[in-house]
């Protein structure tokens, strides 16, 4: 129990304190200014879906900037994407699960095209991610001759604009909550049996009880409006599988290993070259994935798509408490950090800010949070 | 009363609750050389980089006296001010720009922001003179030795005409050569009149020229000798807190059958340089070669370029048990049963951000992983095991390897190597920078290794290391083996005159 009352830990753990803090923050500020508007389950579920595109890129963008690497063309590349799915469907008539399949296999070849020159050519990522912007935003206007392309099919849209009938989001959250339960008594079991401290029952159950308290509250929350959004819900669930990745996988290991100190990883016998070549094709996949939800979502793919996203991707990461550096970082803080953004435009929108402001808001936003997480962590005064 | 140039009195410092140093006093005389020994994590660079300002005024307690005079530092500058400058344990040198440069790094001699060149390379090449080396002032850093580094460090520190010097293991990575250029300019300037403040590990350098012995001991100044009235093992005993009745743990083992075997190897690098050629050794099983030679002689391009890690080509034939293998890259050469213990920890060996047990499993993950899935728990528990066999000093494994002293990293290392059960050790310099006790932990567990079977290959640039642990002696110079010794015929002026390139 004093293991989470002591000062180390407090210190420890003060990033993601700060950061949930700053949510509820910036919530409340923005609820107060629009007499309640943005805590309606309506703006809410907006809100979620509108982080979903960028959180599925700001994963992948967390795992680049972890292995010491950079991904500028993240946003073209989702654009291109996004672009080729609209093209399938609407102007060659694919279905909609060939179109998925199809430009998801196509991300992935085109970030294997980028880790190639990274790890095998050593060009820097840098580089050939800023090339790679160029030359996906160059394919994306090639492809769709600079037109918007609608509509795409019923079974498509849903991906980026459904919502699960409340019922079906009930059992869902039953699910979740079933498994937090199994999860946790297993993770005792499993230390029990290799002599492993584990901690207090109580602690356990508090926790038990707060996850499915959180769950139980998203999916009210959601069902209060017109239940969970299809993106999100693929948002979660991509954010389980690679938190599952990030911590439980030797790949996992390895990419933080690489970020930390390459030399001594390449030392240690990680195949390095190797892992950043599946990286980047991970990225490329995921980036697909978003440039299907976004079209989606649009209905169209638009000229524009995908645009400067690669920074909101960034800055996410880097307000999730991501270092720059590499070798540190967490999903739970880049998803936080990508609602904190999200929830800024969200807000600033409402009140009718005029959208000169949000640039501004969000860039001093920014500077801050690197700020305040410098001086958390470092003694060190240059 | 003598005439104190220097006192620190009553000097505390915490960080977060530990505490590092308790109630310190120190007093060091004007135009004496004062050692300043004990354990790693004793405290002693801390109490440097208290009296040299990088932990600024009201970070801690107590009182820096100089010359009668309480000074406050609240930086680097502030001290180099009072004319104090230090020499880190670890170089603070910028790779990538030359070595005048480097000399005058924060100090360039300007006119209105403009830098006047040559000036600085006339003054550069005066202090070169001044301490009798030659280095060429225009290569970059990272084009010449290390030891030729650690020599540019102490030329920036006389740069600055300071009256007290302070040198944190200035030699940990010194030749034998180079250590006595070292030590003469240290003569040189005690002639002078500048005082000078010595941290080291190694003890015949203490006595070669201290005047003074300073002991530090769990962030306490348990001691202080004049050093003509003390000797070796009276150090020792205060350092450690106990009697160490020899240095290198007695052993007795078997050496079987031929192990390993290197033939007719050769290493050139991308610029067409020879590292290393005409290399023929072989390593029996339980036996523990050492490597001699001095700094720049091809030892630590040998054993990296056999572990597949240099770029470049190699030519030769390496056999394990008799089989030829084929290293292209050291996750194949582990794969093989080979672990390396690289001699830079910090750039080649810890991943300085993350917790013990990751540091201990990176290179055995497979062994925690079904279809790449870890189980952390088991991970947890086998890492625990080796840290505890080996004996790292940490209140848990989870806590960062970044938070553990020297010494404490290497056992971290050698546990990483230790998990890959390899058949073959290849060790790079394993106890530099580390203290008496921990060495002697080393050394204990290289025998108990050695006598379970394993082959070790041993690169020491400690001739009495080289001598106390090895069976048998190789000896490299340019790049090639030039003598071989059995333990019985081996010692010291033999094995450096082979060095030097004597007959």
């Amino acid at each position: 129990m004093n293991k989470y009352f002591n000062k180390q830990y407090i210190k420890q753990n003060a990033k993601s304190y700060i950061m949930i803090l700053s949510l509820f923050f910036i919530g409340i500020v923005f609820s107060v200014l629009t007499d309640g508007i943005f805590i309606s389950s309506r703006n809410l579920s907006n809100l979620a879906r509108q982080t979903a595109v960028v959180g599925v890129i700001s994963i992948a963008m967390m795992f680049v900037i972890i292995a010491g690497h950079i991904d500028l063309s993240i946003g073209s590349v989702l654009g291109c994407c996004g672009t080729i799915a609209a093209v399938l469907q609407v102007w060659l008539g694919w279905s909609t699960p060939s179109t998925i399949i199809a430009v998801v296999l196509i991300g992935v070849l085109i970030g294997a095209w980028q880790g190639f020159w990274v790890s095998y050519r050593n060009v820097p990522a840098f580089i050939v991610t800023l090339g790679g912007l160029l030359i996906f935003k160059g394919v994306k206007l090639g492809i769709s001759k600079s037109m918007s392309i609608s509509p795409m099919q019923p079974s498509f849209s849903i991906i980026g604009q459904g919502y699960l009938p409340a019922s079906v989001g009930w059992i869902i959250a039953f699910i979740a909550i079933v498994v937090i339960v199994i999860s946790t008594l297993k993770s005792r079991k499993s230390k029990e049996k290799y002599n492993i401290e584990t901690s207090s029952m109580t602690i356990d159950i508090l926790k038990m009880i707060m996850l499915s308290f959180f769950v139980f509250l998203t999916t009210f929350i959601f069902n209060s409006y017109q239940g969970i959004p299809v993106p999100v819900l693929i948002l979660i669930s991509l954010g389980i599988l690679f938190y599952f990745i990030a911590n439980n996988t030797t790949y996992g290991r390895s990419i933080y290993s690489i970020g930390g100190n390459l030399e001594a990883s390449t030392l240690a016998g990680i195949k390095t070259k190797r892992i950043v070549m599946y990286m980047f094709m991970l990225t490329g996949a995921l980036a697909a994935f978003a440039g299907i939800i976004l079209t989606a979502r649009l209905d169209a793919a638009t000229s524009a798509a995908g645009d400067s996203m690669e920074l909101d991707a960034i800055a996410a990461c880097v307000v999730g408490g991501v270092s720059m550096v590499g070798g540190v970082g967490k999903i739970s803080g880049v998803l936080i950090g990508a609602l904190i953004m999200a929830a800024l435009d969200n807000g600033m929108s409402l009140i009718n800010l005029e959208n000169f402001w949000q640039f501004i808001v969000k860039g001093l936003v920014l500077i801050v949070a690197v700020w305040a997480d410098m001086s958390l962590n470092n003694d060190k005064k240059c | 009363m003598e005439n104190y140039i220097l006192e620190m009195k009553n000097i505390s410092k915490k960080f977060s609750h530990i505490k590092a140093l308790d109630k310190v006093n120190l007093k060091v005389s004007k135009g004496e050389i004062h050692a300043l020994c004990g354990e790693n994590g004793a405290g002693k660079s801390t109490l440097m980089k208290i009296l040299s300002g990088v932990y600024p005024h009201k970070t801690y307690d107590g009182d820096i006296i100089i010359n009668g005079e309480i000074k406050k530092f609240h930086s680097v500058r502030d001290s180099e001010k009072a004319h104090i400058s230090i020499i880190y344990q670890e170089l603070a040198l910028v790779r990538d720009i030359t070595v005048a440069e480097n000399i005058f790094l924060g100090k360039l001699k300007a006119k209105c922001g403009i830098v006047n060149w040559n000036k600085i390379y006339a003054e550069s090449k005066n202090i070169l003179d001044e301490m009798e080396i030659s280095i060429n002032l225009s290569k970059n850093v990272k084009d010449i030795g290390i030891g030729q580094q650690q020599l540019i460090e102490i030329a920036k520190a006389l740069i600055l005409n300071s009256d007290i010097l302070i040198l944190d293991e200035p030699t940990a990575a010194l030749t034998k050569n180079e250590t006595k250029i070292l030590m003469n300019i240290l003569m040189g300037l005690k002639s002078k009149g500048v005082t000078c403040i010595l941290i080291t590990h190694k003890l015949d350098e203490v006595f070669d020229i201290s005047d003074r012995i300073s002991i530090l001991r769990d962030g306490s100044i348990v001691s202080s000798f004049k050093t003509s009235e003390t000797n070796e093992n009276e150090i020792i005993k205060h350092m450690v807190g106990r009697e160490l009745t020899q240095r290198y743990p007695n052993s007795t083992r078997i050496c079987k059958e031929s192990k390993f075997k290197v033939s007719n190897f050769s290493f050139v690098d991308h610029n067409e340089n020879t590292l290393v050629s005409d290399i023929n050794f072989e390593v029996r099983s339980g036996e523990i070669v050492g490597i001699s030679g001095l700094m720049g002689a091809g030892r630590t391009e040998l054993i990296s370029s056999i572990f597949g890690f240099m770029k470049g080509k190699s030519k030769g034939d390496i056999y394990l048990d008799g089989k030829k293998i084929n290293i292209k890259c050291p996750k194949d050469a582990i794969n093989f049963g080979i672990a390396m213990l690289n001699e830079d920890r910090k750039q080649y060996g810890l991943i300085l951000e993350q917790s013990i047990s990751n540091n201990i499993s990176i290179s055995s993950l497979s062994l925690f992983s079904t279809l790449g899935v870890l189980n952390k728990d088991k991970e947890y528990k086998d890492t625990v095991l080796y840290s505890e066999e080996i004996g790292v000093k940490a209140p848990s494994v989870s806590a960062k390897v970044s938070t553990l002293s020297g010494g404490n990293q290497q056992k971290v290392l050698l546990a990483r190597c230790l998990m890959t059960k390899p058949k073959v050790l290849f060790l790079d310099e394993p106890t530099r920078g580390i203290d008496v006790g921990a060495k002697y932990e080393i050394y204990v567990l290289m025998n108990k290794l050695a006598s379970e079977g394993t082959s070790i290959i041993m690169i020491s640039s400690e001739l009495p290391e080289i001598i106390g642990m090895s069976d048998r002696v190789l000896v490299m110079r340019e790049g090639k083996i030039v003598a071989q010794f059995q333990k019985d015929e081996v010692d010291q002026e033999k094995i450096m005159t082979k060095s030097a390139g004597g007959e």
